[in-house]
């Protein structure tokens, strides 16, 4: 009997405590920044894609649901033709973002993306490609990597030494 | 067999192998660079150091390079030693320091040796902080793509360039850790084996310049076993697709014929498979000068069908030589053997089958690439290997090295000792002669060579013959300069242990042909086990030889009298097997030319049907080589809707006419059933279905699979078109399936669609699929030799000896000059080749040209079959007086040559 009534209490005294629920959409609830949601494509600092078409983020997802094909520029940068996730296919894991070796795939705090029709979830690079740097501002590939692209010859990446003259005698 | 011991535990090696060799044959990884079963070692990367022991006793032992040391008796090593291991990790890091940060924009990543290495000692963290080390890159021309940043210096590429492909463009310059590879100043490779470098690197240095437009990691192609189309050769080679395009083409290990490389050709001729002049669909041009309009499949075959049916007896069928041996059939059971023409004229048929006699009549047996390597004398008599079968020719060079062991051997060096055998050997080479209408850098290590027309050429082979064996007809009134050069001929010959006489047909004359066999023949009579190696057009040509049929002039005729007025070609092109005056007129004759082809050209443009046919990565089929080995290729990928093997669409027409002639040919659903239909039908066939698997071969139940474990994009590359990832095509025509599930081990030999071992992503995982490193592959079936001719005593020799070649005043022999890129069909047809294939011109010896006042670069005009050409003329002192050679490029065909032709020098303006 008194177990019943201290129960009865209880519950009288929760219809004091303050409410969890959130009244979404119109209150938007804290997404920490690492929220696994919407993946986008970001810019170097210097504007210029980042994804240099290495397919690790395919290989990495578990899902197959990346599909993409590489190009070359005339100077030799390397970036995706096309790039295409569909999303209707998409598990969020961010895989993808871990194997990503220049922060170009990220996933963001949006996952309002909900379609009626199923072809509207795959993403084209146009639909995937951010203007800015996302959450890694200041990294840029090709100035650690030795490949020489437009703007950036042999011997000016970080941590490079300049070219070696072939014809020097000097020891 | 020797015993050694590697971590305590005893094993049984071959002595002869060294211990990296040894160890890796064994199953241990063991990382190493600079080392390759093809090319020996040198010890210059550092890379498999192991230690090794004294005796039981010494716990302290040494570090030695597993690659320099000898596999012998007794040896006790450690590859687990904490000290080896660390040394491993050293040597790794050091490399390391100057590589770049590029694996993500690098064509090597995922299957590089580098990589695979660096995991494999455990190296991950770089202390390395100062500067790294770059070097400008070279433009290797169209095929090879140049990084140095990425380089570590191993001398691999060095050593297959300059030794073992004999090419002199390119070398490791600077010293210290300036070393530079690449050529004295930037140009194209000039070397025809330069495409194996992409292979030999390690790492991302040298790579394929024609798979960078759509750069496809390994793990996403869809590879599968397949037969190079481009001689008649029949190097195996790994074919990639990716999103329904061919992306690339690797080399396919096989012992006895490619062994680890191709030729440049082969491994860049593919982009005719993407080309924007495929035939996709089905096409019929309503009226002879109109355009043609694309068809629907059913209709077309339902419009052909009651055709075929009316008047079976007026049809003539016209093979071809590069269409597989089941579409050449399943031709002639259609048309029926009395009116299947091999699509080749007279002469050309002529030769292809005067080979396959003297094959089959023996006593000497064809030789294959691997027997060429191992012999220690050679006679060319009439082939410009180099143009007319590469890979032979880089295996010729291997033979030239083989008499020098014998110095080698005396002086106790092992064979794997490259650097020591190359010092012993020092710029010895064994016997070559070369004797051929005109000359190449090839000739470089020929002993002697001869340059002559081709008349002059069997002449040496009959005078040779003569005296080898005084019962073989020798020719009449031979020279002095003739007789001395065959005596010294001879003298070698008879002397070699493994003597071997190449020849081909290239000069288009049946007596050098049947001098060669002579020269075997009588090494044969004489007891010396000879071998011969002919060298035919194309990737078909002695199989067609096999299958039998009419030339092409009896089908033309067949067509003029009106016995037969409606032609079925299949993958031929009627233009480059005859003149264009017979072409026009039978195809303007027939009332009905259906053509099934794989690219538009110009017996297309006069078609009144085309037909999509399948090219050697849409479909399956047997090739059978030059040496009458049997070899299947299989289909990449799934085609496009319309496109189909031709076979398949000649069963299609069969079943459309209700198929009076041949009932059986309806039940013909799987390549299984014409492999068997053909093996039952001619005799000497019966074997062919031993050349590979049969569709329902299983690997514990599962079929073998042509996409890699760890193939991507599934669920997203077909999105746009339909949501529901559609079902994996199926594949009728064998043990492979378009998927990445099945069986993961190993299969048989010829269903090997790509070479991966756990922690081995490169090519050099090859390593874990032979039974020993460099030896044969497990499980291997290395196709059918359809011809042998071994036990057979009796020798008929040939008696035609020509007569001397007479020179003419009016006029000039001009003989085809094959190149090696542009003059296969459909190699020529890719865009890489573009910029390699060289402009027509006619060589001609100076002083023909000077009786001429012909100046080099001016252009000359010919009449050829009744065209008149205008060519540049190159001067060169090898060819032979009153001959001059052609280029057999663009609209150049060798169908009418070797031709009589006046030349007339062009005024310029």
């Amino acid at each position: 009997m008194l177990k019943l009534l201290k129960g009865i209490w209880l519950v009288f005294l929760h219809a004091f405590t303050r409410p969890v629920t959130i009244q979404y959409p119109d209150v938007k609830p804290y997404l920490p920044p690492r929220w696994r949601g919407r993946i986008i494509l970001s810019r170097d600092p210097d504007g210029e894609e980042r994804c240099v078409g290495c397919y690790l983020c395919s290989v990495a997802c578990p899902v197959d649901c990346i599909a993409l094909q590489a190009t070359e520029d005339e100077h030799g940068r390397r970036y995706p033709a096309w790039f295409r996730i569909n999303f209707s296919r998409c598990i969020f894991c961010g895989y993808c973002e871990e194997a990503c070796p220049t922060y170009a795939i990220q996933l963001t705090t949006d996952f309002e993306m909900s379609e009626y029709d199923r072809r509207n979830l795959v993403y084209e690079k146009e639909d995937l490609l951010i203007s800015g740097t996302g959450k890694y501002p200041g990294y840029n590939f090709y100035r650690v990597s030795g490949v020489q692209i437009g703007g950036k010859d042999k011997g000016e990446a970080e941590h490079e030494a300049s070219p070696i003259d072939l014809r020097s005698l000097m020891p | 067999m020797a015993g050694i011991i590697v971590d305590d535990r005893p094993y049984q090696v071959d002595e002869r192998e060294n211990l990296l060799q040894a160890c890796l044959s064994l199953g241990f990884n063991l990382p190493y660079f600079c080392w390759h079963p093809a090319l020996g070692s040198v010890g210059a990367c550092r890379q498999c150091a192991v230690k090794q022991f004294r005796n039981e006793q010494d716990r302290q032992g040494h570090l030695v390079m597993a690659c320099m040391t000898p596999a012998a008796d007794g040896t006790r090593i450690s590859i687990e030693d904490p000290e080896a291991k660390t040394f491993r990790a050293s040597v790794i890091e050091w490399m390391m320091a100057n590589h770049p940060h590029d694996c993500p924009v690098c064509d090597e990543g995922g299957e590089c040796h580098l990589q695979d290495m660096t995991v494999m000692t455990g190296h991950a963290y770089r202390r390395f902080r100062f500067n790294k080390r770059t070097f400008r890159n070279q433009d290797l021309g169209p095929f090879i793509t140049h990084e140095m940043n990425r380089c570590i210096q191993c001398y691999r590429c060095v050593r297959l360039y300059r030794d073992y492909a004999g090419g002199r463009d390119f070398d490791a310059f600077g010293s210290r850790n300036h070393v530079y590879f690449g050529r004295h100043e930037d140009g194209t490779l000039e070397n025809e084996f330069s495409g194996n470098l992409v292979e030999v690197c390690p790492t991302g240095v040298f790579d394929d310049k024609t798979l960078m437009p759509h750069y496809t990691r390994k793990w996403d192609l869809q590879t599968a076993p397949s037969v190079c189309a481009h001689c008649s050769l029949g190097c195996n080679t790994i074919a990639g697709e990716r999103y329904g395009t061919l992306r690339r083409i690797l080399n396919r290990y096989h012992n006895e014929v490619n062994g680890y490389f191709l030729c440049d050709r082969g491994r860049f001729g593919y982009g005719f498979v993407n080309s924007e002049e495929r035939i996709r669909r089905p096409k019929s041009r309503p009226s002879r000068d109109g355009q043609t309009i694309p068809i629907d499949k059913d209709m077309i075959l339902r419009e052909l069908g009651p055709l075929l049916a009316d008047k079976p007896s007026r049809i003539i069928g016209i093979g071809s030589p590069r269409a597989s041996l089941e579409s050449n059939f399943a031709l002639r059971e259609l048309v029926g053997p009395e009116r299947f023409s091999l699509g080749l004229s007279v002469r050309d048929a002529g030769l292809n089958s005067i080979i396959l006699d003297i094959l089959r009549r023996g006593p000497a047996p064809s030789a294959s690439i691997h027997d060429v390597e191992q012999a220690d004398a050679v006679l060319i008599l009439g082939e410009d290997l180099i143009n007319t079968a590469p890979r032979l020719a880089l295996a010729v060079r291997q033979s030239a090295r083989q008499q020098p062991m014998e110095i080698v051997d005396k002086l106790g060096i092992p064979r794997w000792h490259d650097a020591a055998v190359r010092e012993a050997a020092h710029a010895r080479f064994g016997p070559l002669f070369i004797a051929a209408p005109y000359s190449s850098w090839f000739a470089d290590i020929a002993t002697e060579t001869y340059h002559a027309a081709p008349d002059d050429l069997a002449r040496l082979g009959f005078v040779v013959a003569h005296e080898l064996d005084q019962a073989a007809p020798t020719a009449s009134t031979v020279n002095p300069t003739i007789g001395s050069l065959a005596k010294r001929i001879a003298a070698v010959l008879g002397q070699a242990e493994r003597p071997l006489v190449i020849s081909g047909t290239a000069c288009k004359s049946e007596a050098v042909i049947q001098s060669a066999a002579n020269v075997a023949w009588a090494l044969c009579k004489t007891g010396t086990p000879a071998k011969l190696c002919y060298c035919l057009p194309e990737s078909n040509s002695l199989g067609l030889a096999m299958l039998g049929g009419k030339s092409l002039e009896e089908a033309f005729s067949i067509v003029k009298n009106g016995a037969a007025d409606t032609v079925l070609i299949l993958e031929n092109d009627l233009y480059r097997r005859a003149d264009a005056l017979s072409g026009d007129a039978f195809l303007k004759t027939a009332s009905k030319v259906i053509i099934l082809d794989t690219l538009e050209h110009d017996t297309t443009a006069k078609a009144d049907v085309l037909l999509p046919a399948g090219t050697f990565a849409e479909s399956d089929g047997t090739l059978v080589n030059n040496e009458g080995r049997a070899q299947r290729f299989y289909q990449v990928f799934p085609a496009e809707a319309d496109i189909q093997e031709s076979w398949r669409w000649i069963r299609d027409l069969a079943v459309a006419s209700g198929h009076p002639a041949q009932p059986n040919m309806t039940a013909w659903n799987t390549l299984d059933d014409v492999v068997l239909a053909l093996s039952e039908a001619i005799p000497v066939f019966r074997r062919l279905a031993e050349a590979a698997p049969p569709e329902k071969f299983r690997m514990i139940g599962q079929k073998i699979p042509r996409q890699t474990h760890r193939f991507t994009g599934r669920t997203s590359m077909h999105a746009p078109l339909l949501m529901h990832e559609p079902k994996p095509v199926k594949d009728p025509d064998s043990p492979l399936a378009f998927s990445m599930e099945g069986y993961l081990g190993q299969p048989p030999s010829p269903l090997i669609t790509h070479y991966w071992a756990p922690g081995w992503n490169s090519v050099q995982a090859l390593n874990k699929f032979q039974s020993e490193v460099g030896g044969p592959l497990r499980q291997e079936n290395p196709g059918v030799r359809l011809i042998e001719s071994f036990g057979k005593r009796t020798v008929t020799y040939f008696t035609d000896a020509p007569k001397p070649f007479q020179a003419l005043d009016h006029g000039w022999l001009i003989l085809p000059w094959y190149q090696i890129f542009g003059t296969d069909e459909l190699s020529a047809r890719a865009s890489a080749m573009a910029e390699r294939i060289p402009g027509p011109t006619l060589m001609l010896h100076p002083e023909d040209a000077a009786t001429l006042r012909f100046k080099a670069g001016e252009r000359t005009e010919l009449m050829l079959g009744n065209r008149s050409h205008r060519v540049p003329v190159k001067l060169d002192a090898a060819v032979p007086r009153g001959t001059a050679a052609l280029t057999i490029v663009s609209d150049f065909t060798d169908a009418v040559l070797p031709a009589w032709s006046p030349l007339i020098r062009v005024a310029e303006p």
